[in-house]
């Protein structure tokens, strides 16, 4: 049960490890000859090792500690890094992710890793004469004298080496080596200083107490310490720690400190030995405090994001209130109501946005699996792919995040299948052979765009409408009137696959209309660019967020409606006798074009008296390149609203999305734009 | 019944000229009418949604969804919120303000006589001295596939 506590961080933090993990790979693919990054790695992995061991998670650790060690042969550039050899590494990866996921969801982490671990171990005794020489002259190397530690000493530490030397002490100076595959060097250092207070008084330590605590070492460090034992006793008892590697004992001589006598003689207020050695003693248990102390000046915390969610819901009510209260304070017309109530829309409004930014997350969580994917794609399709991603860190809801994932990893595939063509292929059109895909998110306005661009052959238009003819999708006639862009969106039909042949990537039978649906069920849009022979992009518009809306409300008789003013283009007045009529359907002239009106009074059924009005009010909403121009009684303006859900009992209503609720405590629908327009 | 343990506390509420019961448990609370937004193109019974302090709860009217003749709402009219799975629904009463106790033994099933349209909701009966309690079924009162999707007519486009 104590473990829980941690547990959340640990999958948490594991996470983070193995995401760096695949980037870093993925990075050494590309410059197998960068040390750097094997560090890199190596770091990542040692820690979750360690993690994982504390946690109890054997298979975990076991996994990662043979990883490591294949890690450790690269490094010591015993092994050759290649395109064999990350396989398997990342196939150890794709097990540890697995495991992990499984501790998240309350599994108890075990896995069948042995193919893995096997593989790791054949890598790395295919290469063990070599890597044992290797260790061997860098632990030569680290016993160096001069790869210790050294410490220089102040006027005050000074002072009490001299005086502790007037009373029988000596001073040594002892470098720690720790072992290289040390699991809790923090834990180590501690022992360390267990042992060291017993035997004298610890007067300095090299990195200093709080660094060592925080583990803000390699595996070295250097305590400075008075005692009256003997140098090897001292060594004895330290090598008893478990995990010390290499002790090294150096007394501090007279002579390194005689020339700064002079200065100390002169120095008569001296306390004496005893509150020296008092004083020096406390110095590593007041630093000890320390790390605490660092952690509040930390600049960010995690919080559960159940308690985000909360505290949107929170939020939501307060603007429901907002609402009521500007409307009350409209009908009772008093000065200082006025002015308190508009100081603190003002006030919500800002509030409104800081908690929308909380709920933000980088893009990155979702971009950062694809170069995994494609790099796997690009092996399984025999084509060579350069992803490259352009604005991670741009943020989103995290309601939006949640769903984007998977609509980019059809575009994606869409592109690595049927848009960048074989090397082959793109030889012969004079390409490079490697195809480039780009993968690009920014902010515009309240949206946020994310694009899918590759250089591939482009849609071969004759191609998809021959396929949307035959399939039944459109028809001849249609079919000579349509534009580019028309034809591309095609493929967004249900039941389209450009692909001659269904592929093992795609084609499986799940189009490029789920991704459509996907993406406008969240309030968003995809559209198609594409020019033979050059490439295509695919460009996603999101709404920043989906739980507060602006919306323009309207009334038909007596009952308010909500439309998203992400489907209006505008609102119109026109007179009557401006409506025409086709094959029974009223239509009017829009700016040269020809929409169709929809009364929303039928269509929602509104009961009514019937009147007639010389001028009818038109909202004209938009799906896609479609307009119809939606006739109500009256605008009652735009207003911003909590989007609100109908509940699960009545799921399904017809053109309504959800409902909200207005100032005077009472619901209002919003209408679904999207339903209205076939 | 499956609660056999103690005795079942049942809502009372009057609909026409009889008196049903719900099991407390199913009930989130008792709420006046207040205003009701329609929700169009649903079943005649659904008779919109309400505000519940910030949800937004559908409403059916009992009367209607047994088939009695509707009736206006007055001062003794309440909304029942009722609970079922993850579906919070308002049930429209004429009135309700009684709450009694019963031996499960003593409900007995739903003796044909009755009939009419409304017997398909009701699970059984008890009678305590004179008063006679039909104990509702709020599953088949809620059945979702009654509400299945209304006509999609073609539309603009």
């Amino acid at each position: 049960m104590e473990m829980n506590q941690y547990l959340e961080v640990f999958i948490e933090e594991s996470k983070e490890h193995l995401q760096s993990c695949n980037e870093q790979l993925l990075e050494l693919e590309k410059n197998p000859d960068d040390i750097k990054i094997v560090n890199e790695i190596f770091r990542s992995a040692h820690t979750l090792k360690g993690m994982s061991a504390t946690m109890g998670y054997e298979d975990l650790a076991s996994l990662t500690h043979q990883m490591e060690n294949v890690l450790d042969a690269i490094r010591n550039q015993k092994i050759k890094v290649n395109a064999e050899i990350l396989d398997v590494v990342f196939l150890a990866v794709d097990d540890l992710e697995a495991m992990v996921q499984s501790i998240a969801e309350g599994g108890d982490g075990k896995r069948d890793v042995s193919i893995a671990v096997e593989k790791l171990m054949l890598i790395e005794k295919g290469e063990s004469p070599v890597l044992s020489k290797a260790r061997a002259e860098t632990a030569a190397a680290i016993a160096e004298p001069q790869g210790l530690v050294k410490s220089t000493y102040d006027d005050f530490e000074w002072t009490v080496i001299q005086q502790s030397k007037e009373q029988g002490f000596e001073t040594y100076e002892i470098s720690i080596a720790l072992r290289a595959d040390c699991l809790l060097k923090a834990a180590r250092v501690f022992m360390v200083f267990e042992v060291l207070e017993q035997s004298g008084e610890v007067i300095k330590a090299t990195p200093s107490v709080e660094q060592l605590e925080e583990e803000q070492f390699d595996q070295e460090f250097s305590v400075t310490i008075v005692t009256r034992e003997t140098p090897e006793v001292i060594r004895q008892k330290l090598l008893k720690v478990s995990e010390v590697d290499r002790i090294g004992v150096l007394p501090i001589s007279m002579g390194d400190y005689s020339s700064r006598e002079a200065a100390k003689d002169e120095d008569a207020l001296q306390p004496d030995v005893e509150e020296k050695a008092d004083n020096a003693s406390v110095m590593p248990k007041e630093e000890k405090k320390a790390p605490a102390a660092k952690q509040v000046s930390n600049k960010t915390i995690r919080v559960n994001i159940e308690r985000l969610d909360i505290l949107m819901n929170l939020f939501e009510e307060l603007v429901i209130d907002r609402g009521r209260l500007e409307q009350i304070s409209k009908e009772l017309n008093n000065q200082e109501l006025h002015e308190t109530v508009e100081h603190m829309s003002r006030i919500s409004g800002d509030l409104q946005n800081i908690i929308l930014n909380m709920r933000m997350v980088p893009i990155e969580t979702v971009f950062n699996r694809f170069p995994r994917m494609v790099r796997q794609l690009a092996r399984d399709l025999n084509k060579k792919i350069n992803l490259e991603i352009v604005g991670a860190d741009t943020e989103l809801d995290r309601t939006v995040i949640d769903e984007i994932g998977d609509p980019l990893v059809h575009l994606i595939r869409n592109a690595l299948d049927h848009g960048v063509e074989t090397p082959e292929v793109r030889k012969a059109n004079g390409k490079g052979e490697e195809g480039n895909v780009i993968l690009k998110a920014y902010h515009s306005g309240n949206h946020v765009f994310i694009e899918i661009e590759d250089d591939g052959a482009g849609i071969n238009k004759d191609k998809v409408i021959k396929k949307a003819l035959k399939n039944g999708i459109i028809t001849e006639q249609t079919a000579s009137a349509l534009t580019d862009k028309q034809a591309y969106e095609l493929i967004f039909a249900s039941g389209f696959s450009t692909a001659d042949k269904i592929s093992d990537v795609s084609g499986r039978g799940v189009g490029l209309d789920v991704v459509k649906n996907t993406i406008e069920s969240l309030g968003g849009s995809v559209s198609i660019d594409s020019k033979v022979g050059q490439g295509s992009i695919f460009s996603i518009q999101l709404p920043l967020t989906l739980s507060i809306i602006s919306v323009m409300l309207v009334e038909i008789e007596k009952e308010k409606y909500a439309i998203p003013l992400s489907s209006i283009i505008e609102t119109a007045i026109i007179r009557k006798e401006d409506v025409l009529s086709a094959h029974n359907q009223k239509v009017i002239d829009f700016r040269g074009k020809v929409v169709p009106l929809l009364s929303l009074k039928d269509i929602f059924e509104v009961p009514s008296d019937n009147h007639e009005d010389e001028f009818i009010s038109v909202v004209i909403v938009r799906k896609g390149e479609k307009m119809a121009g939606l006739v109500v009684d009256s605008f009652i303006g735009q207003q911003e609203v909590v989007l609100k859900s109908l509940g699960n009992y009545l799921t399904s209503v017809f053109a309504i999305s959800g409902a909200t609720i207005l100032g005077d405590g009472q619901v209002a629908l919003i209408v679904d734009c999207n339903a209205l327009i076939k | 019944m499956s609660e056999t343990v103690a005795d079942l506390k049942l809502i009372v509420f009057q609909l026409k000229d009889k008196e049903y019961a719900i099991p407390v448990n199913q009930v989130r609370s008792i709420e006046k009418v207040e205003h009701i937004t329609r929700v169009p193109r649903t079943v005649g019974f659904v008779k919109g949604v309400i505000n519940l302090r910030g949800v937004v709860t559908p409403i059916i009217s009992l009367r209607s969804r047994f088939n009695l003749e509707e009736a206006e709402y007055n001062e003794q009219s309440r909304v029942i919120i009722a609970v079922l799975n993850d579906m919070e629904v308002g049930l429209i009463v004429d009135s309700a303000n009684d709450v009694i106790d019963v031996a499960p033994e003593s409900i007995e099933p739903p003796p044909d006589v009755i009939g009419s349209e409304e017997s398909d909701f009701i699970k059984g009966v008890t009678k305590i001295e004179k008063r006679l309690f039909i104990l509702i079924d709020l599953k088949k009162v809620l059945n979702p596939e009654e509400l299945t999707a209304q006509d999609e007519k073609g539309l603009a486009g």
